[in-house]
């Protein structure tokens, strides 16, 4: 559906607002939903409501899927970092593309954490062994060197007719999944890995799904509960809400550098077990949206506390090489867990999440990644094996990509150079970038920024002032999302507001990419400090 | 020192502030010796599982796929005992299990994989060796993706050039009858496509719940997403007299039934059928729109074998050109969404993941549903886009790559003729078993006679009778069919679903291994 918002739509709309429909909606809205104020869920009520007067008009639909016959479960499905404003913003650039006229000349995406669109180069020898695979002609080439060639070689040969586009086995290709527990083992400082315990999954989103798929059960309150961060990454309360299993919001806590407090765990394990049978407990390392690096004592807390409390843990560790701020270090979980002792090591049930779509690599096309499962009662395991056989097989390209992430070339070897320079420098534009978009937020009245010790985002804290607030609520929106998308429609910069990760009530945020090269970046940050400013101005005027 | 779990007792029904907050203050002072608490203390509290077949989502467990079931992890098994030098009477495992071309020797078209190496790795672009087409239509691609790469995400929808090529492919091939970029969506396979539909469509409880009706044989991903799902799964039979054609008293009949226990809204038809290989006649696709309309049912049309027609007098018909041309009545109302894939056909690209779908008629706002449900999923696999893209927009006459591409692609379709004819003929010689001829698709799937008393002693193995004599195939032959009771089958008869894969030769030692097979075990048995 081609629908347009932006704010003046909204105002525009606002005017018929006062009518009987509007009435409507509203009552209709109180009473279907009190605790969803979402700008997307706006949507759907107002989608009903045209469903109803079509029906009042004697008009029977005749479709056989609508609104009405939707599956309610996709219908509670929200997922910000690609939803209205992101729409929005394509339809800017299209209208920019047709020669219409804005205030800026193109739209910059910072919503999302897609390095090479904004530039980043891949790395050489990633694409050379996946190019060789893809057209082993290539393999006569004298311009690929030897170590690619003979990496695509070794992958070819564990591919169903030595071809790229045979289907793989549904855990992946063999020799790709040992090449991952060797990679485990190493970075683990020699936890062992077992290979059968390494499913190659479609990106890390994948993964996830499907181990959350395992894992939701039960009715009213036994219903599967998932402990989530807030803020999040809107990947778990979308598949949370698609399977109707109970979110569970634990808070980061944002004047502790978005630190997880134990306490905070076990307060919202308590109150959720008045209502639902908490199970699974979900932990972002490096952060995302808020880019903290977990120390390894809080990694203890968490998983003393999932032994305690029987739950399953599931670390999304996909920034596992995204840590900037000097004082911090990845810990996996995996390997924190081993260095409890085997009564922990050998009991707490952990799926973790890699992928290629972050890192130095940002390889997101591909759909590359893995899971590794350890401590799963065996017939689940088999349960496990085959929900992934529907699918056939994670994209074979995408696991050929995942296994140069885990076997990249050594010092002896003849692209080591090459590929340790280009991995140096992006990792280290982006720490960089990480300290550059905090000091210059920090910079601005009524911004305050927590450091970027990780992954790809800043989720500053903005003010936004009660006029502004007031405003976007007459609207039917959240403020912050009233926020983003003035700012959006005034400077072309796309950032994703804070309520579509989820933040503690009144306060206000967004996210926004580190990823523009360094240039773009200082000119991006300068327009949002100018736009803030202005903000903060025109509705403190009103005040 | 005290270890933990007497400090801190397992909570079960106590939330008490005050005992939370003091627990979690004894769990902050001795969290850090919790090492030494054990060593001294001997174990914690034994801690079951938390997901355990019990605990577990009891859908997923419904939930079969025999394509790669018991007797594939089996055929892998047996390939590990040969590698490790155990003696079988045969040298290697021939899997005719799944419809894998390229793991069964076919050649990628060479087109497809010059580009697909381009858009990898641009560098190449500068490479004499690499034809001007096929630079061009990398080209085309990568400045469509973002930052020009193919490791961006695309939209979730998939990348607009590629929807277009579609489109513009569906026009074509259905003799101009309009197709909308804005109705194609980019898939993860055909698969993702279909589960993703009936997603949507799944809804309501008990007898509300949604029906969903598929062929019996289906391919088995339909009984496995409608498990997945928790729909109901509503039976309708082809004919196998007739050359498994579709018969329309049978779908009444099936519908009919149905309506006694849920609400069926979607009818499944997979054409040319998997593992079936019929290919519906037109007019038969027209009794189905019309049924479909009369009963207000979204229609579902699996077409991922579209190239793949090889029966004299058999031509493939995409239900969207038939809705056309049955005039505004139907083509303005009835839901449609149909399916293909880059793993079929010539090409056979499997492990791309390639495939797209487009949807008609469907209500704008659950279109909006879609794109949001899809968008969770950040995009299918650009490598798998562009390969569609290839498949939807191939070398035209006049262009460098057209007479290799063509060579190519005639030489599998023909092979595939040749021995579709070829399986038939032998299959048909062997007492016991009829095989249907294979129209179209990739499988053959013959109905066997099992004698009472094999059937008996599979039935005391708690195995379904077809699986009993495809184990027993597998461990003396080394052949890994799939039995017709994972693709379902009147109550009874009994079958398997062999691809028509592998090499010419090879398929015919196959062939004749299984005539000897079936031959033996029919002697053994009687």
């Amino acid at each position: 559906m081609g629908a347009s918002w932006s704010v003046q739509d909204f105002r525009q709309t606002g005017v018929t607002q006062s009518g009987p429909g509007a009435f409507f909606l509203f009552c209709f809205w109180k009473t279907w939903r009190p605790s969803v104020e979402k700008y997307g869920q706006m949507r759907f009520l107002t989608a009903e409501a045209k469903v109803s007067a079509g029906r009042l008009n004697g008009k029977m639909r005749e479709k056989t899927l609508t609104m009405d016959t939707l599956n309610p479960q996709v219908k509670a499905v929200e997922y910000a970092v690609r939803g209205p404003i992101v729409i929005k913003a394509g339809e800017i650039e299209k209208y920019l593309e047709e020669g219409g006229t804005k205030p800026f000349s193109e739209v910059i995406k910072a919503n999302i954490g897609d390095a090479h669109a904004m530039g980043q180069q891949p790395i050489t020898f990633l694409r050379q062994v996946v190019a060789l695979c893809t057209f082993p002609e290539l393999m006569d080439s004298p311009s690929f060197p030897e170590d690619a060639k003979w990496r695509a070689r070794r992958i070819l040969q564990g591919c169903g007719g030595h071809s790229l586009g045979s289907y793989s086995a549904s855990p992946g290709v063999e020799c790709i999944r040992k090449d991952i527990a060797a990679y485990i083992e190493q970075r683990d400082e020699g936890v062992p890995s077992d290979w059968e315990n390494i499913y190659l999954t479609t990106g890390a989103s994948d993964g996830i799904m499907t181990i959350l798929r395992l894992l939701v059960s039960g009715k009213d309150s036994s219903r599967t509960g998932v402990m989530i961060p807030i803020p999040q990454y809107p990947l778990y309360s979308a598949a949370i809400s698609e399977m109707d299993a109970v979110q569970v919001n634990y808070y980061l806590d944002e004047d502790n550098c978005w630190a997880l407090d134990i306490n905070e765990l076990y307060r919202a394990y308590q109150a959720a077990k008045l209502h639902c049978q908490p199970k699974v407990i979900c932990i972002i390392n490096p952060g995302n949206p808020t880019g903290q690096v977990q120390s390894k004592k809080c990694i203890e807390e968490v998983l003393h506390f999932a032994y305690e409390e029987n739950l399953f843990v599931m670390s999304d560790e996909v920034y596992q090489d995204n840590v900037y701020t000097p004082d911090c270090q990845f810990h996996s979980f995996k390997k924190v867990l081993y260095e409890m002792g085997p009564e922990y090591f050998n009991s707490v049930e952990l799926a973790s999440f890699h992928s290629t779509s972050k890192g130095y690599t940002g390889e997101c096309g591909f759909r590359g990644g893995y899971m590794e499962v350890i401590n799963m009662d065996p017939e689940v395991k088999a349960q496990l094996v085959k929900l992934l056989s529907v699918r056939l097989c994670p994209p074979l390209a995408g696991q050929a990509a995942m296994d140069v992430i885990v076997n990249p070339p050594q010092p002896d070897e003849h692209s080591y150079k090459q590929f340790h320079q280009e991995k140096s420098s992006v990792l280290g534009a982006l720490a960089d970038k990480a300290k550059l978009t905090e000091q210059i937020l920090n910079a601005v009245p009524g911004i305050k920024c927590n450091p970027v010790q990780g992954a790809m985002y800043a989720f500053p804290r903005i003010f936004i002032p009660p006029k502004a607030v007031e405003e976007a609520k007459a609207l039917g929106m959240q403020p912050d999302m009233f926020y983003c998308l003035r700012l959006l429609e005034e400077t072309g910069i796309c950032v994703v507001p804070g309520s579509g990760f989820g933040q503690k009530d009144g306060t206000y945020h967004f996210r926004m990419t580190i990823l523009p090269s360094i240039e773009k970046l200082k000119v991006l940050l300068g327009k949002v400090r100018d736009f803030h400013i202005s903000f903060l101005k025109e509705y403190s005027a009103l005040e | 020192m005290c270890s933990i779990h007497t400090v801190i007792p397992h909570p079960l029904f106590c939330c008490c502030y005050e005992t939370l907050n003091g627990k979690c203050l004894a769990l902050r002072t001795n969290i850090t010796s919790f090492s030494k608490a054990m060593s001294e203390n001997g174990a914690l509290p034994l801690r079951g599982k938390v997901l355990t077949l019990d605990t577990m989502n009891a859908n997923v467990k419904k939930v079969d796929y025999a394509v790669r079931g018991p007797i594939v992890q089996r055929a892998v098994q047996i390939e590990k005992e040969l590698k490790e030098g155990v003696k079988k009477p045969f040298e290697e495992v021939i899997k005719a299990n799944i419809g894998d071309a390229h793991a069964m020797g076919q050649r990628p078209i060479t087109f497809f994989r010059q580009v697909m190496a381009l858009c990898t790795y641009p560098q190449l672009l500068d490479d004499n060796k690499f034809p001007e087409d096929a630079k061009n239509r990398a080209r085309r691609i990568l400045q469509s993706c973002g930052g020009n790469s193919i490791g961006a995400y695309t939209t979730s929808q998939g990348i607009d050039c590629v929807r277009h090529d579609v489109a513009n492919y569906i026009q074509r091939r259905d003799g101009g009858i309009p197709s909308d970029p804005d109705n194609i969506y980019l898939t993860t396979g055909a698969s993702d496509g279909i589960v993703t539909i009936l997603k949507l469509l799944t809804t309501g409880e008990g007898r509300t719940r949604t029906g969903v009706m598929i062929s019996i044989p289906q391919y088995p991903l339909y009984s496995a997403s409608i498990a997945e799902l928790g729909a109901v799964q509503i039976n309708y039979y082809l004919n196998e007299e007739k050359c498994w054609s579709l018969d329309i008293s049978e779908l009444q009949r099936s519908l009919q039934a149905a309506r006694e226990h849920c609400n069926p809204c979607v009818l499944c038809i997979i054409n040319p059928g998997n593992p079936t290989g019929q290919v519906q006649s037109r007019q038969c696709i027209e009794d189905v729109i019309r049924f479909a309309a009369k009963e207000n049912l979204f229609l579902m049309a699996d077409e991922v074998y579209q190239d793949n027609v090889y029966a004299e007098g058999c031509a493939f018909h995409s239900f969207k050109k038939v809705l056309f041309e049955m005039g505004p009545e139907y083509s303005s109302k009835v839901e449609l969404a149909s399916f293909h894939s880059t793993s079929k056909c010539y090409m056979g690209e499997c492990g791309f993941r390639g495939g797209y779908m487009e949807v008609m008629n469907m209500d704008p706002e659950v279109k909006a549903q879609l794109t949001k449900l899809v968008s969770v999923r950040l995009c299918p696999p650009a490598p798998g886009q562009a390969l569609m893209d290839l498949v939807v927009n191939s070398p035209q006459p006049g262009e460098p790559s057209y007479q290799t591409f063509m060579k190519e692609r005639t030489a599998v379709l023909s092979a595939l003729a040749e021995k579709a004819k070829l399986t038939e003929e032998i299959l048909n010689t062997v007492p016991g078993i009829s095989c249907n001829p294979v129209q179209g698709a990739m499988y053959s799937f013959p109905r066997i006679t099992l004698p009472e008393r094999s059937i008996n002693e599979a039935k005391a193995k708690g195995q379904a009778p077809d699986m009993f004599y495809c184990m027993k195939l597998l461990e003396e032959t080394g052949i890994c069919l799939v039995p017709g009771s994972g693709f379902g089958q009147r109550e009874g008869t009994y079958h398997f679903r062999m691809t028509i894969l592998p090499p010419t030769d090879k398929l015919k030692i196959m062939l004749n291994k299984l005539k000897e097979f079936h031959q033996k075990f029919t002697q053994q048995y009687s």
